[in-house]
């Protein structure tokens, strides 16, 4: 088994070089006196990277390879979805960032030749690393639900991945009539943001409650059991009996296919036709990582838990929701730890040094009505190459609890968002 | 009564092959775990599900503690006549549970 497991690396290998050599006719300039690092993805991850490099070590050329010009925090994008928030607000320039000494590259990556360790740009540059940084967030799995790609994403937002999208959902439900039904569908684990598709829910079922109170929301899910939720479950009796149906996969939640054209959700054992749809398909590391050889089968990147390097491809690092690390969530706090642990480990590197486990702080916020939010904490450490969760360390919002906790816990929230995208992008 | 779904066709012409998919809400405790007290969590599946069609057997399968909970079965079967499909799951602790459909074959 482990021999040809590892055939398989060597054939994927020389067929990625034998591609490269195509794409990179000329051969790398020589290096320069200081290290160069090139950090592909300028979300959360890759972005807190980037800085945190340059904080440690000025001297290091570091270069952040971003397709778009604004970023769009999906964290309370839920919000926007519900019309508590503007999308403006989620929206960030990289200004701060060029201001920090970071080359910021505008540009879609083409190739990535980890033997000759260049990436090559669309816009036809070529950048060279001593090491690479990967922080590509998710993509969607095109492929998953027959009928939902990408042109049926334009009817059924999956509003899942960009400012577009969310805005797109917020749009249908605010032109729907009172009456309606809304479906969304939640994926499979390992999925963006463990507790989003719950919150989503809540808040959706919130909007419905005070604009179109004879609507219906009915979330068909692929899983039985998810993050935090008790604590979802009692608030949804409490303030969205009614107005929200959960149907687990045990109750036939999974969704088999989609009908653009009637606006049919199937799963397995019913049909839901839905004036508004939202899908949230299945996910994958972002398509960068398969161009560098990192994915595995699964879709995602295995990385070592201390320096976050790719075990597929030498002197590449993954970070964010692209990597697979044992009980690390997917979140935009966890992603913004595993940035800054990334650089550390990275200057060590390229001085010579061997980085040391650190723990990773991960904290999630999840907004059930205006004024009502619940959280997770928990700390991770990696033991045997693996994160996982410190015994003890976590911390979720209480089952009872007066509203004043759960107000507060919201104010919390905004904090919360308030401090990382200002310390990621300001 | 534990929840049975059960997905048979309404109408198939006669000769077709039709896909069968049930789905029963089962805990399917192995028998093999303990609690965090050291007490063993006595054993409680299914244990066999059968499907007839106009009382004749079409389908049967026997279930260990190997299966996960809520069995899921996607079967095919030969569209003969009009007439009921029954399904019946028996299980420890005296679980029983069963769920019927009509096709009508044109």
């Amino acid at each position: 088994m482990t021999a040809s497991r590892i055939d398989r690396r060597a054939f994927s290998g020389s067929t990625l070089a034998a591609a490269a050599a195509a794409v990179f006719p000329m051969p790398a300039l020589g290096a320069g006196s200081s290290s160069r690092v090139v950090v592909i993805g300028g979300g959360f991850a890759g972005t807190s990277c980037a800085r945190e490099l340059k904080k440690i070590d000025p001297n290091i050329a570091v270069t952040l390879v971003e397709t778009n010009r604004i970023f769009t925090a999906l964290p309370m994008s839920n919000s926007v979805v519900a019309g508590l928030r503007k999308i403006g607000g989620q929206q960030f320039e990289y200004r701060a960032i060029t201001a920090a000494g970071i080359d910021v590259a505008f540009a879609a990556v083409k190739a990535v030749d980890p033997q000759t360790r260049q990436v090559a740009l669309v816009d036809e540059k070529s950048l060279s690393y001593d090491r690479l940084v990967l922080a590509p967030g998710i993509d969607l799995r095109w492929d998953a639900i027959p009928g939902y790609d990408r042109a049926a994403a334009e009817k059924m937002p999956h509003a899942w991945n960009d400012g577009a999208q969310v805005d797109l959902l917020r749009r249908q439900l605010t032109e729907m009539p009172d009456g309606s039904t809304v479906v969304m569908s939640v994926p499979v684990a390992p999925a963006r943001c463990p507790p989003a598709p719950y919150e989503r829910a809540s808040l959706i079922a919130h909007y419905l409650k005070t604009a179109k109170p004879r609507s219906k929301l009915i979330v068909l899910d692929a899983k039985e059991n998810f993050s935090m939720q008790r604590l979802f479950q009692n608030a949804w009796k409490e303030l969205y009996t009614g107005l929200l149906e959960w149907v687990p996969l045990s109750s036939g939640g999974q969704v088999v296919s989609v009908d653009v054209a009637s606006k049919t959700i199937k799963t397995d054992f019913d049909s839901y036709r839905a004036n508004v749809a939202n899908i949230i398909p299945p996910q994958r590391a972002g398509g960068v990582t398969a161009l560098a050889g990192v994915a595995d089968r699964t879709g995602w990147c295995p990385i070592d838990p201390i320096t976050f390097e790719s075990k597929q491809q030498a002197n590449i690092h993954v970070i964010g929701d692209a990597a697979i690390a044992g009980a690390l969530p997917k979140s935009a706090s966890t992603a913004n730890s595993a940035g800054k642990l990334c650089a550390a480990a990275i200057v060590q590197l390229l001085a010579g040094g061997k980085p040391r486990a650190r723990e990773l702080a991960s904290a999630c916020y999840s907004l059930l009505a205006p004024g009502y939010a619940i959280s997770i904490t928990a700390k991770y450490r990696p033991v045997d190459d693996q994160f996982i969760e410190i015994e003890g360390s976590g911390e979720i919002s209480p089952l009872e609890a007066p509203q004043s906790r759960r107000e507060e816990e919201a104010k919390l929230a905004d904090d919360w968002f308030t401090q990382i995208t200002g310390e990621v992008f300001g | 009564m534990a929840s049975a779904l059960i997905n048979v066709p309404k109408k198939a012409k006669f000769g077709d092959v039709i896909e069968i998919k049930t789905l029963i809400s089962h805990i399917m405790e192995t028998g093999f775990r303990h609690s965090t007290t050291g007490v063993p969590i006595p054993r409680d599946i299914i244990t066999s599900f059968v499907c007839t069609y106009n009382n004749e057997e079409i389908f049967r399968a026997v279930l260990y503690p190997a299966i996960a909970a809520n069995p899921f079965f996607i079967f095919t079967t030969i569209a003969t006549e009009s007439g009921t499909i029954e399904f019946t799951w028996q299980g420890d602790n005296g679980f029983l549970a069963t769920a019927s459909a009509t096709i009508t074959v044109e």
